[in-house]
């Protein structure tokens, strides 16, 4: 909101719509004393916004990582190896189940996020408490599945297609279980701290990280199960 | 206990190998123990190690690399050697297992722990001082993307005394780096030390893209940014776009090593051909990674030591975007022999050939800024000539490589390593050096010294065509790469000039050293004292040398290209008479922390000592939750204390009320 850079034009000062703060009043300050406008003495960055920045642009990069992950998965997917292949394997409806925890728990995330743009400290804590039990649900019914294929002798060192679901899945499941740790984290310092500046901010990144996963799961489980139950 | 460690891991019987150990060890005791007895401990830690300042991370990086150079070079000068003695009867004083090592670990250090870290240095140094910037967006980050980056490289060092480095080449290419065919650590040791510096860079091009399109000066449209600063912008991007892929390799590598899985093996379905399909995604971005924040840099060098404005700066910045762009579908021409087809082969040779066309857009731009320029030949500006000559040749045979019916022949060849030394040490080696002549006075506040600059520049100039020429001509005559042993005659005379050619370099790399030494014994002579020892066209110029610790004590109002040049012009007086107290982040040690465990991770992972993984992996985890309690992490240097330090390089105005 407030860093949008001033402009200055011809030696006369033209701001953007919308820009507030005390740049300007310092750029006027030094007017009056009678300097060329050549210098501020201080050039507000919005840090919320820096760090919302910089937050997207390293899910991004996670984004290719998936990328990468989802592109191996498409080439090793026949690679059977006279193992068992996905329709084999895959209990669509217990995963279904899974997907819901899931897709549940990004609708509680967003509930948070709305308690906290309320100012209601308790109510952000409870919803994210909300989408904590889910998501641990999902982990859970992943290692769940997971110990089971291992069991039946469906591990990864089995066929290069396995290989390929563990690890696309696992990482997944894996980046889940960060996001666990750090909601546990944001939650104790959000009943310690309350809903200060720099909460938000870090709230706010949480809140993208776990839709962001929520979507990765969605291309998981359309590309994994969908396609694999139907081959 | 200890996993796979055990005392018999260092190799006591191999005398090079404890040689280059104790000699390692012994310097770094020297240095242990000078630290202690000048009582400097607790500076190194306060000042250095725990800096969030982007020039103080910038000089470590710069450190770092330079030790890397030499431990690089060190390993190219044994194979140089070895590839003279060895031919016929003689077998030279490397066995195949330990030449393998050296090649590997020559390739790994240079591209990762030398090339990197001076880039990425170069830009800590000077990209936030470019942009009118008092650091960067997140500066414990850079200082955690530092340390991870230097864990890397003491994890590759490690493998030397402890165990043994990959013998797989530097890209370690499956199935030779499976298990089955490397049972040893050394593959480890590549993925971990790769994989935990890989993960510090990708921060590092997070930090630098935020910092580049939040932390701008008002009035500096992206259009109005030093070339560098746009050159530094894509090679982030493409840190962003391509590392993942590089984390993401090395991962089912590391999968297949410890999991038993079956991504790259011959077994089970696995497809080696996908590592190195994979490998080069990442592989080839990183080429221009290394490359166009060294276009950048010779964008800035030509203009200053030519006094005149940069040909064509539009030009050259869509040319640096389209560079970044191509540089994403070029990867399969580094292996058309894999036999993806005609169709296939062709597509990736033709978008090859393209790249050529905005280099040679940024060639005539360069050559153009200086016609009818004052030229001055100063050291920045002989590498740079010796850049455009180098990397031209280099660049042709690139392009002979890029047809795919020529590349069948020349594949796995020596032309292909003169061609890469031909772009990397003409582009990026001589780049770094041209940086660092132009640079050094603003980093440190004095001069490097011109004359022994200048002898170190013939030497490595004419020493790179006396050792690589003679590759282009061995290649044609078919001898391919990475042999420890020859039979044939026709090629002995021409590897002994290679070796010659080496060790011509090897004087220029004395001579730098000396040429630091004694730059630092006379920097009383060479003070900068007006920060503007070049004059300069760009905001880092406008600052004292050596920068303040929060760069700008105002933040300058750009209003044009060049925005230093444009306010000389003016008669912009640099002198302040009022001064506001200035926002700074604290020190801390979360980063150095972080990194340390996240070494201790990588060994144990390297040596199967579950344990320690385990205890290294919390010690991250509780590192960074204690950070996040941590409320202490900024202050305001008062308006006095700027008053100060500004008077110090006399920007104090003097009150005329």
């Amino acid at each position: 909101m407030s860093n949008g850079p001033v402009l200055v034009q011809g030696g006369s000062l033209a701001l953007k719509p919308g820009y507030v703060d005390h740049t300007a009043d310092a750029l006027r300050g030094i007017r009056q004393r009678g300097d060329a406008v050549d210098f501020v003495v201080e050039h507000h960055h919005d840090a919320a916004s820096t760090i919302q920045l910089g937050f997207w642009i390293y899910l991004m990069s996670d984004c290719l990582l998936f990328a990468g992950l989802f592109a191996t998965y498409a080439v090793v997917q026949g690679h059977t190896a006279g193992g068992p292949a996905g329709s084999q394997l895959f209990d669509l409806p217990s995963v279904l189940i899974e997907t819901m925890f899931l897709l549940f728990s990004s609708f509680t995330c967003g509930l948070a996020t709305l308690a906290m743009n309320a100012n209601r400290a308790r109510a952000t804590v409870g919803w994210f408490a909300v989408t904590f039990l889910l998501g641990l649900g999902f982990v859970s019914m992943e290692v769940r599945e997971f110990a089971h294929m291992v069991a039946i002798g469906a591990g990864p060192a089995r066929s290069s297609f396995l290989s390929g679901f563990f690890t696309l899945v696992a990482t997944h499941g894996l980046h889940v279980t960060c996001g666990l740790i750090f909601m546990a984290v944001m939650m104790v310092a959000v009943l310690r701290k309350g809903l200060t500046e720099q909460n938000r901010a870090r709230l706010n990144c949480l809140s993208l990280f776990w839709h962001f996963l929520d979507i990765i799961w969605v291309g998981v489980f359309s590309l994994v199960y969908l396609f694999g139950v139907m081959h | 206990m200890f996993g796979k460690l055990t005392l018999s891991a260092i190799p006591f019987n191999v005398p090079i190998v404890m040689g280059a150990v104790a000699f390692m060890a012994l310097c770094a005791i020297a240095v242990l123990a000078l630290i202690t007895y000048l009582g400097k401990w607790k500076w190194l830690w306060t000042e250095w190690l725990t800096s969030v300042d982007h020039k103080k991370i910038g000089v470590m990086y710069l450190i770092l690399a330079t030790i890397m150079l030499l431990r690089g070079f060190a390993d190219a000068i044994m194979m140089r050697s070895q590839q003279a003695l060895a031919y016929g009867s003689n077998l030279g004083y490397l066995p195949p297992e330990h030449f393998d090592q050296v090649f590997s670990a020559h390739g790994t250090i240079m591209i990762f722990f030398m090339a990197m870290p001076f880039i990425i240095g170069l830009m800590n140094c000077i990209l936030p001082l470019q942009i009118g910037a008092r650091d960067v967006a997140f500066p414990l980050l850079n200082n955690l993307s530092f340390w991870l980056t230097a864990a890397g490289a003491v994890l590759v060092n490690v493998s030397l005394a402890i165990g043994n480095f990959s013998r797989t080449g530097w890209l370690a290419y499956p199935p030779l780096s499976e298990l089955h065919y490397s049972p040893g650590v050394g593959v480890d040791y590549y993925i971990w030390a790769l994989q935990i510096s890989g993960i510090g860079t990708t921060l590092s091009g997070v930090n630098f893209i935020t910092t580049i399109l939040k932390m701008r000066a008002p009035g500096m449209k992206l259009m109005r940014m030093p070339v560098f600063t746009w050159a530094s912008l894509c090679a982030n991007i493409l840190i962003v776009a391509a590392f993942p892929v590089l984390t993401v390799t090395l991962g089912l590598l590391t999968m297949d090593r410890y999991l038993g899985m079956h991504f790259f093996t011959n077994s089970l379905g696995g497809d080696p051909m996908m590592y190195l399909n994979l490998i080069w995604i990442w592989g080839h971005p990183e080429v221009y990674i290394l490359m166009l924040p060294l276009f950048g840099v010779y964008s800035e060098i030509v203009p200053t030591f030519s006094g005149k404005p940069l040909f064509g700066y539009a030009s050259m910045v869509y040319a640096t975007m389209a560079i970044a762009l191509l540089s994403m579908v070029v990867w399969l021409h580094h292996f058309f022999t894999m036999g993806s087809g005609a169709s296939v082969n062709a597509f990736f040779g033709i978008t090859t050939m393209i790249i050529a066309v905005p280099t040679g857009v940024k060639i005539f731009n360069w050559i153009f800024t200086m016609y009818r320029g004052r030229v001055r030949f100063e050291t920045p500006m002989l590498w740079t000539i010796g850049f455009l000559i180098t990397f031209t040749i280099g660049g042709m045979s690139g392009v002979l490589l890029a047809e795919p019916p020529a590349d069948f022949v020349l594949h796995n060849s020596l032309f292909l390593v003169a061609h890469f030394h031909n772009v990397i040490i003409g582009g990026v080696v001589f780049g770094v050096f041209a940086a660092l002549a132009y640079w050094f006075p603003k980093i440190f506040g004095f001069r490097l010294n011109e004359r022994i600059g200048r002898w170190a520049f013939w030497c490595w100039f004419i020493g790179f065509y006396v050792a690589f020429m003679p590759l282009y001509a061995l290649g044609l005559m078919g001898a391919t790469r990475r042999m420890d042993h020859y039979d044939v005659a026709a090629w002995h005379p021409l590897f002994i000039v290679a070796a010659i050619g080496s060790g011509i370099i090897f004087c220029g790399i004395i001579l730098q050293l000396v040429q630091l030494v004694v730059s630092i014994r006379d920097r009383e002579l060479t003070r900068d004292v007006t920060g503007d020892v070049w004059n300069g066209r760009t905001l880092e110029w406008s600052l004292p040398s050596p920068v303040p610790a929060y760069n700008f004590a105002r933040i300058p109002v750009v209003r044009s290209l060049d925005a230093f040049w444009d306010m000389k012009q003016r008669g912009v007086d640099l002198k302040s008479a009022t001064f506001v107290p200035i926002h700074m982040p604290r020190n801390s040690g979360t980063g150095i922390i972080m990194a340390g465990c996240a070494f201790v991770v990588a060994f144990a992972m390297v040596w199967h000592i579950w344990w320690l993984a385990i205890a290294g992996l919390a010690g991250v985890l509780v590192t960074l939750i204690r950070h996040a309690f941590n409320d202490d992490r900024d202050y305001h240097l008062g308006a006095d204390e700027v008053r100060r330090i500004e008077g110090l390089h006399g920007r104090v105005q003097a009150r005329s009320m």
